[in-house]
């Protein structure tokens, strides 16, 4: 079977509602079918990727460190809108660095995340063959 | 006694903020909780509301809901007072009435 190029459109904070925790699930799981897998993180969905997220005060499972597992499953296509941080006052420096190692190039360690303008990921929503939204 | 009046959701992602602010009376406390605390940041869009906000209603905010969404704790617009659960509660028995924007 032809691998098709999944979208996964983030747009929610995480933990306000399981929508980010679900997606993350969805990922992993489609991920692991070998399917051509690029995240995108938009308005709240930015939030999704601050460093330091600590749920232990509100009861909650913490998430947030599983995205780090997503370069072991060859989700290497990380985009974040840059109006979405700047609308809320942040940068690529406040969020999680995601890496993965790329096998065409001697497994060298990469950065995963790219911090793209609403243009350039308008262009991306139109590659895709599948887009799923969260 | 006035309104105690407590927003769980996002400026960026609803009004709620936006309403509790027309609608809440000078000098009710305003306690952002959950989703809600993402107003609290320095340069957001949402600040120089949060900043005028803060002339008319003491503000508090949920420490725990900061710490779960990874916002500093020290880089928040100042004037606004961290409370934790016990706090909330505190809050709410001073309060004879609670309006939550939902």
């Amino acid at each position: 079977m032809a691998s098709k190029k999944f979208l996964y459109v983030n747009r929610k904070a995480p933990h306000g509602s399981i929508y980010a925790q679900e997606s993350l699930e969805v990922v992993l799981i489609g991920a692991a079918f070998e399917q051509d897998v690029t995240l995108a993180f938009v308005d709240d969905g930015v939030y999704q990727l601050l460093q330091n997220q600590d749920t232990a005060g509100i009861g909650a499972k913490n998430f947030a460190p599983t995205f780090r597992a997503l370069g072991d499953y060859d989700v290497s296509q990380i985009y974040v809108e840059r109006e979405s941080l700047e609308m809320r006052g942040l940068s690529k420096e406040d969020l999680m660095p995601l890496t993965y190692e790329d096998e065409d190039d001697d497994w060298a360690e990469k950065d995963s995340i790219h911090v793209v303008s609403s243009d350039e990921l308008a262009d991306i929503i139109e590659q895709q063959d599948v887009i799923l939204n969260f | 006694m006035s309104v105690l009046h407590i927003v769980n959701k996002s400026p960026f992602d609803r009004n709620s903020l936006d309403s509790c602010l027309r609608l809440a009376k000078a000098d009710s406390p305003i306690l952002l909780i959950e989703d809600g605390i993402y107003a609290v940041q320095k340069n957001t869009a949402a600040a120089e509301r949060m900043q005028q906000a803060l002339s008319n209603h003491p503000v508090y905010a949920l420490r725990s809901d900061l710490q779960a969404r990874g916002i500093n704790p020290d880089n928040i617009i100042d004037g606004i007072s961290l409370v934790d659960y016990d706090g909330f509660v505190e809050l709410t028995t001073e309060h004879d009435k609670l309006q939550s924007w939902l």
